[in-house]
């Protein structure tokens, strides 16, 4: 594209960050020949994410939840649908920690084994959306032209399913449904706001002059997507992750809620369903839907907050020294 | 009367501590002067712009006292200096073009603009279509969204735009640095077209390009890492620069007639120090060819010629041996 | 060597596709073995376009660009790769031709990795030194940086570098040092100079006119996509014909003289879109121009050998029309 050069202000060495080049000037100097290796690299990175309080207190949240999720039904001896674990409508006590249902069951045990769960619809669902985004954004938003109109009519017409009659009606044929198709079908229906998002950001970044070096440098297309475009967005493809990760959390929870999702397997979503159902709320007993929903919030608040952290630490110009 | 500014001081506050931006102005500007501020990038000439007519957030005002036709500007204190902003003090700051409202016609955003300052849009249109005029552009203009105009138009507008209030002071912060050739031109003698029918009294012309100055500027002041390093009428800058600085930074610059067959220029080799922990004593001593013991104390930026001042220790010396 | 042979560029823009933008029209130039060639034209001008074109980053919609006789749209993806040894591009925006993720270096890691694969690694380091050296720059304080922590004379060092690790013939610099500080500007200037007498041919892409009469033996001026003027750039300059270089000459400041006269501001048409006539038209004084301008677009005749002019005034000068060589 004809591009109007105007000439701007000058840059030069005031603007840059004060100390780094100082410090740096000296080391390099000490050194005889620096050889740009990988390993250098990757363990600059590790020491910067190490030392990111924003990482470290969101992925300290996320870690511990996963955590329970594998320890927790060893510190139970009860099922999650195991009836006659305590009286009914407990609360919690030192032999149910998050007290009882209606029905007499170990919330801590439901609320393990729902955080389970959760987690493995989250991760497959929201990978598998998270994957097809990025197939389908980096194609459409570096090639353009023809192949981007094509994909765009795909995205949208995805966009407008309605998910929620087609899941009716699969649900309907499905008489026993299990953790992976909701799993897919998450996947399979959220897509499109990763694929919009990143193929805007992979328009911005195309045009970029880095891009064309590497043209100029005999690089092959789909290379250049992965080693020049794909890394310079990897936060914000991270982030798409989460928003994947946790769009499927609350979906699958809005699915159970409403009686759509796994017949068999224990849910968070579930558990708030059954709660309000039971009334527990106007019956004050909260230790029966305020778990799940915190679990909810903090996992993904977590989620979030890492995503902050992880740009600074990817970004060098972010960082702090 | 005219601009009297004293020992400003204004850093940048960052993480890692204070960039000494402006470390110490001393100057003079007389009514109808039109001064050029030239230098690098890094050197202070924006810092200093800012300052006279608003302090932006990180900046930090340490000590100064700025006078203009005989009033203290009250620099420091944001919501004091409103009253002078834009009817004494106007500027038209770096990419001013660039940030034309884009979806708001010329003539409303004018109009938004004087009611912010209580001045009838209509009381002031007929002085508009002058300058409009003057500046060559058809009073349509202000039927149009900003895209529709061209680069020069848009630097047109906005140069009608800040001065329509006649200040007394207009700070121009690098107004040609995205216009074409041609276009240069014209702006730059619209200004002192300006100045000519006094719709500004005097005019501060920031640039790194100091041929447009030797054009139109009657003095040129010139920075270096923060500091004032010289300042004396455009003719004897340009043709008799006493500061190391600035004669070599003077004859650095491509002129047309010169070709690197027959004459190769020389650039100013090294950079400029970092203002986070700015070195002491003179600021360009690392990379002046005639520096010496002395260097090491900070030369004051003082009178060596009539209407001629310096901060230099080695021109002190020659001009006291003269 | 490198010949450009009627280009155009056209653009198709509007909501259907129904207008059409021309950037660049019928431009023809050539570039000799260890020829700086100034290709000076304004913001709109096409002067970009061309750079790109030429590097093959953007396709040419007509005519074509010839580089030893073989024309460059015709390559295969591994004649291109043989391409790009020779010929390389430099951009205007130091900052934004390093991905600011990696360290500045790894320009050079990719073209060893395409280039130089089996070179053994203390060979390339010495290589690289000898490169970094040659350009100005001290190796142990530009490698293994991050380009934010680079200067932008610096960093375009490092691009001349690369391009000189590959052993080019022809570098497009375009407006390699808008972007610089003016006492590191005339540095990687005479840089290119000093490269230029090594056997480097330089296509040096500017909007500024003093820089292109300091570096090149040959200057092309472009107006709104097609060539006003052309040839040896102390004919052009000393002795301009087309209205617009005149114009051009007219405005901009010099050091030793001062602006006479006044400038009018005379806007052009729509920029990109196709007039019949002379794109000129508009911004010529109305002494110069006449209804035939207006109408046919006109053609580059050779006044004095080696200066070509796309004015319609000068065919009366001539007994016929010369196309340009």
């Amino acid at each position: 594209m004809s591009r109007s050069k105007t000439s701007r202000e000058p840059i030069s060495d005031a603007a840059l960050p004060v100390g780094i080049a100082d410090a740096e000037r000296g080391a390099a100097e000490a050194a005889i020949l620096v050889k740009p290796t990988v390993g250098k690299k990757k363990s600059e990175i590790l020491y910067f994410a190490l030392h990111n309080p924003k990482l470290l207190v969101g992925g300290s949240v996320v870690l511990l939840f996963l955590i329970l999720t594998f320890v927790g039904p060893l510190l139970t001896h009860y099922g999650p649908f195991e009836y006659g674990a305590g009286p009914t409508n407990g609360p919690p006590s030192a032999r149910n920690w998050f007290g009882t249902t209606t029905f007499g069951q170990d919330v801590f045990a439901q609320f393990v084994g729902g955080l389970g769960s959760t987690f493995a619809v989250a991760i497959v669902g929201g990978g598998l959306a998270t994957l097809i985004g990025m197939i389908v954004g980096f194609t459409a938003g570096y090639r353009g032209g023809l192949v981007d109109e094509i994909l765009n009519m795909l995205t949208n017409i995805v966009l407008v399913i309605p998910t929620l009659a087609v899941l009716l009606i699969i649900a309907a044929y499905l008489e026993v449904r299990g953790i992976l198709w909701e799993a897919l079908f998450i996947g399979f229906t959220s897509w499109p706001w990763a694929a919009r998002a990143i193929r805007a950001q992979t328009f911005s970044l195309r045009n970029r002059d880095f891009v064309d070096l590497a043209r100029l440098s005999g690089v092959r297309s789909h290379k250049i997507i992965f080693t020049e475009i794909a890394p310079n967005m990897s936060s914000y493809l991270f982030m798409t992750f989460i928003l994947m990760f946790g769009g499927a959390i609350l979906i699958a929870a809005t699915l159970d809620f409403i009686g759509l999702g796994p017949t068999n397997t224990a849910s968070l979503g579930l558990m708030m369903n059954t709660a309000v159902l039971w009334s527990a709320m106007h019956l004050g007993y909260w230790w029966w839907f305020v778990p799940p929903g915190a679990a909810i919030t903090l996992i993904v608040g977590g989620l979030y907050i890492m995503n902050v952290g992880l740009d600074e630490v990817f970004n060098p110009k972010l960082r702090e020294f | 009367m005219g601009l009297r500014v004293e020992n400003l001081r204004v850093y940048y506050q960052t993480l890692r501590g204070d960039v000494k931006a402006l470390d110490g102005a001393t100057f003079d500007l007389e009514d109808g002067e039109i001064m050029g501020l030239a230098g690098e990038s890094g050197c202070g000439k924006t810092t200093l712009g800012n300052s006279l007519i608003r302090l932006g957030t990180r900046m930090k005002y340490i000590e100064g006292g700025v006078e203009l036709d005989g009033v203290e500007l009250p620099i420091w204190d944001h919501d004091k200096m409103d009253r002078f902003r834009y009817r004494e003090v106007s500027m038209i700051p770096q990419y001013a073009m660039s940030a034309l409202n884009p979806i708001r016609k010329i003539g409303k955003m004018t109009a938004e603009l004087l009611a912010s300052r209580g001045v009838a849009y209509r009381d002031v249109l007929p002085s508009l279509r002058d300058r409009l005029d003057l500046v060559e552009l058809s009073t349509d203009v202000l039927k149009m969204y900003p895209i529709e105009l061209s680069g020069g138009m848009k630097q047109r507008v906005v140069m009608v735009l800040s001065t329509l209030l006649d200040p007394s002071l207009l700070i121009a912060d690098e107004i040609t640095s995205a216009l074409d050739v041609s276009t240069q031109r014209a702006v730059s003698e619209m200004l002192v077209e300006f100045r000519e029918r006094e719709y500004v009294k005097s005019l501060i012309f920031i640039t790194h390009d100091v041929s447009i100055l030797y054009q139109i500027a009657d003095s040129i002041m010139v920075m270096y890492a923060g500091k004032l390093v010289e300042k004396a009428p455009t003719d004897t800058i340009i043709q008799e620069p006493r500061h190391p600085y600035t004669k070599m930074l003077i004859s650095s610059l491509p002129q047309i007639g010169v070709k690197y067959t027959e004459k190769k220029l020389e650039g100013i080799p090294g950079q400029p120090p970092l203002l986070l922990e700015p070195p002491t004593g003179c600021r360009f001593r690392d990379r002046c060819p005639v520096a010496f013991d002395k260097c090491q104390e900070e030369p004051p930026f003082v009178e060596i010629a009539s209407n001629h001042s310096s901060a230099c220790w080695r021109t002190m010396e020659d001009h006291a041996q003269a | 060597m490198l010949k450009l042979d009627g280009i155009s560029k056209t653009y198709r823009i509007g909501t259907f596709g129904g207008k059409e933008l021309r950037a660049v029209n019928n431009i023809s130039f050539d570039i000799a073995p260890g020829e700086v060639v100034s290709l000076i034209g304004e913001s709109g001008s096409g002067k970009s376009t061309i750079g790109k074109m030429i590097l093959r980053l953007i396709s040419v919609t007509s005519g074509s660009i010839l580089f030893e006789e073989v024309d460059i749209a015709t390559l295969s993806r591994r004649q291109l790769r043989d391409y790009y040894r020779r010929v390389q591009g430099v951009f205007q925006d130091p900052f934004s031709s390093y991905n600011p993720i990696f360290k500045a270096d790894r320009v050079f890691s990719i073209i060893k990795r395409v280039y130089f694969r089996h070179v053994p690694d203390d060979e390339w380091d010495a290589k690289l030194r000898s490169s970094l050296e040659a350009v100005g720059l001290n190796p142990p304080e530009v490698l293994d940086k991050y380009p934010h922590q680079l200067s932008g004379g610096q960093l375009q060092r490092l691009l001349i570098a690369r391009a000189l690790l590959l052993d080019i013939e022809v570098l497009v610099a375009d407006e390699i040092i808008s972007m610089l500080d003016a006492s590191t500007r005339i540095d990687v200037l005479n840089l290119l100079a000093e490269l230029k007498t090594r056997g480097l041919a330089i296509l040096f892409i500017t909007h500024d006119l003093s820089l292109g009469h300091y570096i090149s033996e040959k200057a092309v001026i472009l107006y709104r996509g097609a060539i006003a003027e052309m040839g040896t750039t102390d004919r052009v300059f000393n002795n301009p014909h087309h209205p617009y270089t005149q114009m051009l000459m007219r405005s901009v400041p010099h050091l030793d003289s001062r602006w006479e006269g006044k400038e009018a501001v005379a806007e052009g048409p729509e920029e990109g879109l196709l007039v019949p006539g002379c794109p000129y038209f508009a911004r010529c004084p109305v002494s110069q121009r006449s209804q035939a301008c207006k109408s046919a677009i006109p053609e580059l005749l050779e006044t004095e050998p080696g200066h070509f002019v796309a004015c319609r005034r000068y065919a009366d000068i001539l007994s016929e029309p010369t196309p340009p060589a």
